[in-house]
This record gives structure tokens, sequence and C-alpha cells, in this order.
């Protein structure tokens, strides 16, 4: 603070001595005519002063006062002190009685932001210097060229430079007075950049411009088009990635009771819901206990959720599925029943509405990549259900028990043969299920809302992955699952959400005529028994 | 027996009972409404005849799922979208038929048209104004739907579990879709205000008691054109196809062909069943189309018993009065509760269903083995459910 | 219905099969089989499990779509690999299964008036009444297979064996040129099997069978030419005593 006022003090006693351009434009704020002030404005910005920057901000905050009559500016600080916009010192006494807030309007407003964007190009921090630089590509403002070449001269890091130059291009474009070769030059370093804005830009060029420039132009739109081509697609992919991470979290569990068992589990979307619902538990405890503990509820969730979800499959498998082997389509009637049952059984605990399921802080928030926005969410779940994925995979491949479960899945009666215990291993692979569909549960809970009606949003998503893969094998689920999501995504720009899912159906629904055990099924006479 | 007259093999005493229940009901239902004056103990308010004419439309449903599911082994998961479309096309009817007397007093176009800003009615509602155009799509458009997805389906031999979640995958894109305002149905709000049918207004009693003996009569000639196909050899080559479907293939049967008869049969009658039901609840919107609806109607099925016929009426009647006692009281929250036992206790402990075990245990009384087979065989009733031994069975 | 022209190459057998190969996930369940019949001809195949021999019926029947290789009926007339299971039953090809499988909630009787040959059409079974001439062949047919007694029990609460003779009276009152047999007397008593192979004989008379069977004492009492099928290929041919004393058939079937 000290500091501050010694800067200040100096900075005072300095530009006291001589009237400089400075104390000139200060005057133009005191005449209280728009046009006046934008003179203003640009002039305070092109002196260079140290105090320019106080003195704007102060405008943009509606603190900036002047007095006709003592043809003096000021500024009120939030704490009722009043400055001398000359010399940045307080003043003695009170202002003059004429003393009045500098008024603004909509167009200087944008004046005003784009002038501490240009002075804002010389702060301490990279990222404030970055974005400066941005907000002066968007708005363009004439005055802010000299500040721009004084920073991009001063620039050190090269992202902010890059920044810069697009920032200096779009200024020399929008230039009256520019020459040809400049334009085609600046038209260049334009095109690099390559994104929304920068088609704007070249679009808002008048026409007119000599034939080199008006080359460049639909040269470089060509180029930026084939850019944000590009960029949408990856963009695509990544929400279809991203739905079909989901999807295949969804399914995998089914996939697992489906293809080993054989069983139909209409409650499997159940189990989705009750990993999410233990998260919400979860979250409640640590609220009113361990607040600190917040940014580790979904990794507490997690392995609850499996043992919760898996439990409750057990239960399931031991009192109603085993009696049903053999009857897919009564399995199917009674496990609808224990969704119904699993539904209600919620509502009545919890009562039916959404449940609040907060992110945890490496959850929230978002960052840009090239040309596409990221959020910490989407990405963290696909991650997991790579994760999730691979552990599964491993385990059907390296334990005992993923053993004995390929053993059940090819031959049944062999294994019994082989002394497998078929039943324990019947009810261990549903709970199996049933605990991935829990932790998958606690995943969606980040993602969407928690209530009783979670499933059912997956089960018929989940079936038709399952259906489209093929049974009994993991990795056609895992195509299956991204194939829906990034088909679901594409046609999305096209048809509509509503229709794009309407689409995928259908193709399903048609796909399975032509293939009507999935993409990866298994083929010969066993399974046709 | 095959050798017997045709009439002597569809009314066996159980079919004749239930025609004569069924005659019954139609006719007391409307005189103790009309007749027996309202201070009396007798009286049927009109609340409730709309009920049980809801009822019987529901029972309706429930045969035309019992004649794929109990005769040929498919179990549709999507015959709600049938009825759902026999509705929309009465409630096209019903939507043209208020002309002026809408909200936004349009004489062509619906009132949600109009709020749509539409400029003039789509081609495919033009002759709804028509009854009898009308009633033609009830039939049409589920019999081209079952048609155009059976012709698929069956063709390429999808059975089982993978046509069930198909048929359901079916009806959830429907649901999608008319839940769309540029779908041209009303989108969310359905359609719904319905004025006259056939020049008589909907809501007064004497139209709700004839909607009710109509909704009796389609029953009784659904039942019997059910009756003719399973005792006919049709039947008996569909219990073949549904207990062993190569066999009946090797014997030089076109199985698709068979399925897809029945199939489209059968969803000619749940849009039959959803035609009358449209004019009796006043509403139709896209819920009906919900996954959860079709599977639901199966439930009827189960309860009373299928690949009985009569039972797949008995079990809707059944459940449907369970689900209003329940829902209209303070155990309404453990409706659910009721409707998910249902389905896990009938499948579990009751596969037969109230007629079938009821058979059962009287052909069980009467004699203990070869009349009794030779009895349920005749119904085409599943006297053991196919069962092979108490084993999954991979990938099937 | 595809027809091809009769290729010379086929003249006089009822049955033609040339180099058939059928692969499974990389499993070659037919490897290059060649197999022929003549009309009135009966045949017993024979070969360990996993040999071909169901996947060969599946073939001839339409089931199973071959790799490659000729499938021809009836001198050449027919390819049937471009024909399907009900194409194929129609033409005159019945089969029984290796797991008996006969309609177990109809009667005795009912079961042969489903197999009887008659207009297969919807429309046609939906308005179809029997007659005396139906009753007569069906009772013909029971004579045959000596269930008459049984004619109004459920199929359901037959024997096993009696089951099997059911499902070859089935295939019987189709009137079939050529009878796919699979294992007719697997789970039979001796006394049944016997019964079985004069029931066979008796058929052959009027009809071209072809017999899967493992049973080795009911092939000699068939006393026909066997062919030994191996990894999908023919192992060797001839009369039962000489399959029998083939020192390779000895060493991948019959063991040392």
């Amino acid at each position: 603070m000290a500091l501050t006022v010694v800067f200040g003090m100096l900075a005072g006693a300095v530009n006291a001595a001589h009237a400089g351009p400075y104390e000139d434009a200060l005057a133009g704020f005191t005449t209280d005519d728009f046009s006046d002030t934008a003179n203003a404005v640009d002039a305070v910005v092109a002196s260079g002063s140290p105090l320019a920057g106080t003195v704007i901000q102060a405008l943009h905050d509606g603190n900036l006062l002047f007095s006709a009559t003592a043809k003096k500016v000021y500024i009120k600080k939030d704490s009722g002190e009043v400055l001398d916009a000359e010399t940045g010192k307080p003043i003695a006494g009170t202002p003059p009685d004429d003393t009045d807030n500098v008024r603004l309007n909509n167009r200087l407003r944008n004046i005003v932001d784009s002038a501490i964007g240009a002075l804002t190009l010389m702060a301490p921090d990279a990222d404030k210097r970055y974005d400066a630089a941005q907000s002066v590509f968007k708005s363009r403002p004439e005055s802010a060229r000299p500040a721009l070449e004084k920073a991009i001269a001063a620039e050190k890091v090269a992202r902010v430079k890059t920044a810069m130059q697009q920032a200096r291009a779009a200024l020399i474009l929008s230039a009256s007075d520019t020459s040809a070769a400049d334009k085609v030059a600046a038209i260049a370093v334009i095109s690099e950049r390559g994104d929304q804005d920068s088609l704007g830009l070249l679009d808002s060029m008048s026409q007119g411009q000599p034939p080199e420039v008006a080359q460049a132009v639909t040269a470089a739109k060509a180029k930026i088009n084939r850019t944000l081509a590009i960029w949408n697609t990856v963009q695509n992919l990544w929400y279809g990635l991203s739905l079909g991470s989901v999807l295949l979290l969804a399914a995998i569990g089914l996939a697992i009771t489906f293809g080993v068992m054989g069983v139909i589990n209409m409650a499997h979307g159940e189990m989705v819901m009750i990993g999410a619902y233990v998260t919400f538990v979860v979250q409640e405890v640590i609220r009113q206990r361990y607040p600190g503990l917040f940014d580790y509820s979904l990794t507490i969730a997690l392995p609850l959720a499996f043992v919760v979800a898996a439990l409750v499959g057990i239960v399931i498998e031991r009192t109603v599925i085993r009696f049903l082997y053999g009857r897919p389509l009564e399995t199917l009637l009674a496990t609808w029943g224990i969704s119904l049952v699993l539904q209600q059984a919620v509502r009545s605990i919890f009562g039916p509405t959404n449940k609040e399921v907060g992110n945890p802080s490496w959850m929230s928030g978002a960052f840009d990549l090239g040309g596409i926005t990221i959020t910490y969410n989407r990405m963290w779940i696909i991650v997991f259900t790579g994760i999730v994925f691979v552990a599964l995979l491993a385990m059907l491949r390296f334990t005992r028990l993923g053993l004995e479960m390929r053993a059940v899945t090819q031959n049944r009666r062999m294994a019994a043969a082989v002394g497998i215990r078929t039943a324990r291993i019947d009810a261990l692979t549903f709970g199996l299920g049933s605990g991935i569909a829990g932790i998958a549960g606690v995943a969606l809970s980040q993602i969407d809302n928690v209530s009783p009606n979670l499933g059912q949003g997956y089960i018929i998503d989940s079936f038709m992955v399952v259906v489209f893969g093929g049974v009994g094998n993991l990795w056609g689920t895992l195509v299956g699952a991204l194939t829906l999501g990034i088909a679901n995504k594409f046609l999305e720009p096209f048809a509509g959400a509503v229709l794009g899912k309407i689409a995928i159906l259908v193709f399903i629904i048609l796909f399975i005529q032509k293939r009507p055990r999935g993409m990866f099924a298994l083929k010969g006479r066993a399974i046709e028994a | 027996m095959m050798t017997s007259h045709p009439l002597i093999r569809m009314l066996d005493r159980g079919s004749t009972l239930f025609l004569i229940l069924l005659g019954a009901f139609a006719i007391a239902v409307p005189v103790l409404n009309l007749l027996v004056p309202a201070g009396s103990s007798l009286h049927v308010t009109t609340y409730y005849v709309a009920l049980f004419g809801k009822y019987i439309c529901y029972g309706l449903l429930a045969l035309s799922i019992d004649l794929i599911w109990g005769y040929v082994g498919i179990l549709s998961l999507g015959h709600g979208a049938f009825f759902a479309l026999g509705g929309y096309a009465m409630g096209m009817y019903l939507m043209r038929q208020i002309g002026t007397r809408g909200v936004y007093a349009n004489p062509i176009l619906p009132d949600f048209m109009v709020f749509l800003n539409w400029k003039e009615l789509p081609i495919f509602w033009y002759g709804f104004n028509h009854f009898a155009y009308a009633m033609l799509m009830v039939l049409l458009v589920p019999g081209l739907l079952a048609f155009v997805f059976g012709w698929f389906a069956f063709r390429s031999r999808v059975t089982g579990v993978y046509l069930s979640i198909i048929t359901q995958a079916m009806t959830y894109a429907l649901l999608l879709g008319f839940f769309r305002n540029n779908f041209g149905f009303g989108g969310n709000n359905g359609l719904t205000d319905f004025k006259d049918i056939l020049g008589f207004n909907v809501q007064a009693e004497g139209t709700r008691n004839a909607l009710l003996v109509m909704s009796c009569l389609m029953l009784a000639i659904c039942f019997l054109v059910c009756r003719a196909i399973v005792t006919s050899k049709l039947g008996k080559v569909l219990i073949g196809i549904r207990d062993a479907e190569s066999r009946t293939r090797f014997l030089g049967y076109r199985v698709e062909s068979y399925k897809l008869f029945v199939f489209t049969v059968s969803a000619c009658m749940a849009g039959i069943a959803g035609a009358l039901y449209v004019p009796q609840v006043g509403i139709i919107n896209p819920g009906e189309f919900a996954p959860a609806n079709s599977i639901e109607a199966v439930i009827w099925v189960a309860v009373g018993g299928r690949g009985t016929l009569t039972g797949a009426v008995l079990g809707a009647l059944v459940v449907n009065y369970a689900k209003t006692f329940f829902t209209s009281g303070f155990l309404a929250p453990y409706w659910l509760f009721m409707l998910g036992a249902l389905f896990i206790g009938t499948t579990l402990l009751m596969p037969r269903g109230i007629i079938g075990t009821y058979n059962n245990w009287r052909s069980g009384q009467r004699d203990k083995s070869e009349a009794a087979a030779s009895a349920a065989a005749e119904d085409g009733e599943i006297v053991d459910p196919p069962q092979p031994a108490p084993q999954p069975s991979a990938a099937e | 219905m595809a027809t091809v022209p009769a290729d010379p190459r086929t003249t006089s057998s009822l049955l033609y099969l040339d180099g058939i190969s059928v692969s499974f996930d990389g499993f070659k369940a037919l490897n290059e089989l060649s197999f022929i019949m003549e009309p009135g001809e009966m045949r017993a195949i024979i070969g360990p499990n996993g040999a071909g021999k169901t996947t060969m019926m599946d073939v001839i029947t339409g089931k199973t779509r071959p790799d490659s290789g000729d499938v021809f009926f009836q001198e050449g007339k027919f390819d049937l690999s471009k024909l399907d299971e009900t194409e194929i039953a129609t033409l005159g090809i019945g089969r029984k299964f290796q797991k008996p499988t006969v309609f177990d909630m109809h009667t005795v009787e009912d079961n042969l008036q489903l197999a009887l040959k008659n207009d297969r059409s919807v429309w046609a079974t939906l308005f179809w009444e029997s007659s005396a001439e139906q009753e007569e062949r069906v009772d013909k047919v029971l004579e045959t297979v000596r269930l008459k007694d049984l004619r109004k029990r459920v199929a359901g609460s037959l024997s096993h064996g009696q089951k099997q003779w059911l499902e070859i009276a089935m295939l019987l009152a189709q009137d079939p040129k050529l009878l796919l047999v699979d294992e007719p007397v697997a789970g039979m008593t001796d006394v049944e099997t016997m019964q079985t192979a004069d029931l066979l004989r008796e058929i052959n008379k009027t009809k071209t069978v072809v017999v899967v069977e493992h049973d080795m004492a009911f092939v000699r009492e068939l006393g026909v030419k066997v062919t030994c099928l191996h990894e999908g290929s023919v192992l060797a041919e001839g009369t039962i005593d000489q399959v029998s004393t083939n020192d390779r058939v000895v060493e991948v079937y019959l063991g040392r």
C-alpha cells in the first residue's frame, strides 16, 4: 500500500512538472460529451502513463468524476477517498460542487472494455496478457495498436506473443489505411489461428479489396474451414467417446450376466441406481461429519457401491433367478418385477425427487485442448471406464474365478463335471455384474440426475449395446458401446438428439435382423443347441 | 380332436362360459346404470361404466398378447405400441370431429396445430374425419407395422429374448418420436378434449354405455377369432412352433409365415383395443408407448394363465381391478411393490396362471394321467412349461 | 425354387455332395467331403464325435450353408445349398434329429396329421379339415411303426424309444424321397434296437435312407454299405466288415 502511494507520488511529481499528453487527454473527460470521452479514453491509453490503468478502470466502474468548472478529473475510491486523476494523490478538502460521474453509453462501454484490454497487455501475469490479447482480437480497438506493438516487443512467452501477433493482424485488417501487402501478411497470420472468430473476421472484411487480398481471404477461409471441420470432428468424437464410455459402463455388467449366464436382467438399471444412491449417502455422511473428506467421497463410494450392489445381486440370484434358469422369458418378467420393487423401495426411503450429488473439486471445471473444450467429469469417466474394462478383462483372464466363469460360459456341463461349483459361479457372476453396475452408478451420479428412475434411462440402451456388440464377448461390448456412442453424436447435428436416437434404434433393429447374434457373436453348433 | 366340427371345437365349456359371462356383463352394466335409479344400492355409476369399459379394452389387449405368447411363444414387449397406434388412429378421428368447438375454433386444424402455427393439415391427417377410414387405419397401421417388423424379424430368425428386446426398442423409438411436436400428433400432450363420436357426445351416459357394449362385443369377436385360430390345424402348427420350432421347419412348414400371420392378427387386435380405449378415457398421449406399459400387459396374461385365452382376459381384469383398488387409497405407495411381487410371484410360484392352475387341478381331480394330459393338450395349454434341464443355457 | 441344369456328373444319383467344406470359427467341421447316394439305397454313417456327421446332415437339410462345394438333389436338379430348410423339406428330404424331437403337447395322431404331406400354407392349414383318407394314411403309418394303440396318447407321455419311432413315423407321413435318420437307436433297449433295424429295412423298400449311428451292432444288423467319417471327410467306405477291419478306421474310431 505504501509502495503504491510512493509510486503515485513519484508519478504525480513527474507529471506535475510539465503538462504532457496524459494531462491533455484527461481534459476530454470534463466536457460531458460522449465523443469527447471516447477520444479521451483513446488518448489516455496512447499516453502510456502509469496512471492510465487506474483511470480507465475507474471509468469502467463508474468511479471517475469530473468537474466542468474546475476542469479537473477525480478518482473516487471505494473507501470514499477522492484522488486527483492527474497526480494520483488524494486531494485536499472536498471536490467542487458541480462534480459528477463521467457518463458512459453502450458504445463507450465497449471502448472502455477494449481500452482495459489494451492496458492489460502489459500485466505481469502471462494468462492475463493472453486474455487481453484475445480481447483485442475480438473487439479490435484501433487505439490499442501502440500498446499492442509495445507489448509484442516486450513479450517473452511464445503463446502470448502469438496471440498478440494475431491481435495485431486483426487490427491491421480492420484499419482503413493498410497496404495490400500488409493485409496479405495479416491474413496469413489469421489463417494460422483458424477458429470461428478468425472466420468471422475474414467474413467481415468489406468488399472491393485489391485482388491479391481477396484471393488471400478466400484461401484463408478455405483453410480455416478445413481446420474447423477437423476440430468439429474431433469434438464429435470426444462427445461420442464420452457417451460411449457411459454406455459401456452401464452395459458391461449386463454383458457379463447375459453373456455368461444367459440371464436377462431387467433390474440391471436399478443396480446402477443403487450405486448412485450409495454415492449420495456417502456424500451426505461426509457433509455432516467430515466435510474435509469431500474430495475423497467418490473414492470411498466406489467400493461401497460395488459391495452393496453385488450383495443385492447375489440375493436376487439366490432367491429368484436360480429357479428360472433355462426360462429366459420368465427371467425377464421376474427381474422386471424386481426392478419395480427396487425403484419403489428407493422412492419410499429417499423420496421421489432428484438427489443432489456434488462433484468433487477435481471433477469440476474444464480446460481447452486445441479447438475443443474438455470437462473434467467427462474425462475422468472415460478414464474410469477404461480402468474398469481393463480390470475386468484381467480378472477374467488371470484369476481363478475368471477361469471358472469362462469355463461355465463355454460348457456348463463339462465345467460341472470337472468339479466347478456352477451354482456358486452363477451367484458370483451375477454379483460381479451387479457390482460393476453399482460402480457405474457412482460415475453416472456425476453427470446424471440421481432419482429412482435413473436406471430406467439406461436399461434399453445397455441392452442395445450388448445385443449389438454380441453376447459373451467383452470386446464386442466395448466396440458396440463406442460405436453407438459416436454414431449418436455424429447423427445429432443432422437429425437432432431424439431423431438421432430413433435412427440408432432403428439401425439396431435392422442390424439384429442381419446378424441376430451381434457383431462379435460366437459361431458354430454349440451355441445353437 | 381335429375331426370334430369346427364350431364344437371352438366352443368348449370354458369358452362358452366365458362368452355367456361377457354377454351378461355387457347387458347388466348398462341396465344397472341407466335403468336402476341413482339412489339404489344396485346402481352402477357412470364412472364405473367407463372404468369397466377400460378394463375390457385391457382384456382385449391381453387376449392379443396371449395369442402370440401363449400359442407361439413370442414374448412381445411392444404390444403397447400397437395398442397406442390404434388409439391414436381413433384419437385423430375424434380430433377432427371437434371442428370449430376447439379453443382456436379452426374448422380443419386441431388446436395443437394452430398453436404450433401450422398452416395446413399434414397429409397423414387426411381422411380421418371419416369414421370408416379411421377404423380402417385402426386395423391397418398396427397391422402394417407388425407385418413389416415381423417380416424382418422372423425371416432372419430373431427369437426368444432378442425378439423381446427389439420389440421393446420398437415401442421405445415410437415413444421418443411421438413426444416430438413436429411428428404431428400433439407431442407431449397427445390428443384430448374430444367432443363427439359418430355425432354422440363422448361424455354422455348413453355413449359410455354404448362404448362398453361395443368393447364387450369386440372382445367376444376377437375371442372367437382367436379360438378359431388356435383350435384349427394352424393352431396345432403354432404350438408345434412354440415347442419345437426346428422340427416344424424340417416338416416343411414355413415357420416365419405362420409367425408373421399371427403376429399381424394379434397387432390388429391390440389396435382395436386401443381404439376402443381412447374415447372411454378421453385422451391418448405418448405415455401409452412406454415400454413399462407393454410389460405390464404381459403380466396380466401371466397372472391369468397364458395359452388359455380366457385366462388372459381374466388376468387383465383382476390385475387392473387390484390396481384401481390400490392406487386410489392410502395403499397407493405400495402398488409398485404389489405389481413387482406379482411379476416375481407369478413366474416363480404359478407359471400357469389362474386358469392354467385351475385346469390342472380340475383334471387332476378327474383323472390322473391320460384324460388330463390330452384335454390340456387339446386347449394347447402348457401342461409343463417346456423346460430343459434347470440350468442356464449359455448365450441363448 | 432354384433349379440347376442337370449336371452330367451327377446323372443317376439322388444325393450328390462334392468338395463340401464348412468351418466354424476356424474349426473345420467338414473338409472337402464328398458323398453320393443312389436312389433306393440305404447307407450307414459312422464316425467318432466331431467327425462331421451332424454337420453333414445340416448341410443337406439347409440348416448350415457350406463354405464351398456342391450339394445336389435328384440327379442334379436342385442345388440344396441355395434352398432353406422348408424348401428342402418340401422337395422330399425328411430328417430325424439326434435327440428325439416330437410335439410333446400334441397327441400321437396330431403329430402325424401335422407331418402328413399336405398344403403347408397358412391359409390352407387355417381352414383345413381332416378326411377319412387322411385318417387312413395316419393309420397306415402308425401300423408301420407299431404305435397304433397309442394313437390318442400325448406324445410327451411316450417312452424314449416310442418317441424315436414316432419321429420316424412323422418322416414317413411326410412321404419323402430321402430320409436322414440321426442316431435312431440311442437310448433304446436291445429289443427295441433290433425292431428299429427291421423298421428301417422295411422303410428302405420304398425310400432312400441315410442312417447315422454309433451302435455297431445295429449297423451290422442293418447290413448295408457303411461310410466312416473322420475330421470332416470320408475315411473309408464299404461293407461293415471291410470298414471295421480298415487300419485307419480302427486307429481313429474303434480303437485297437
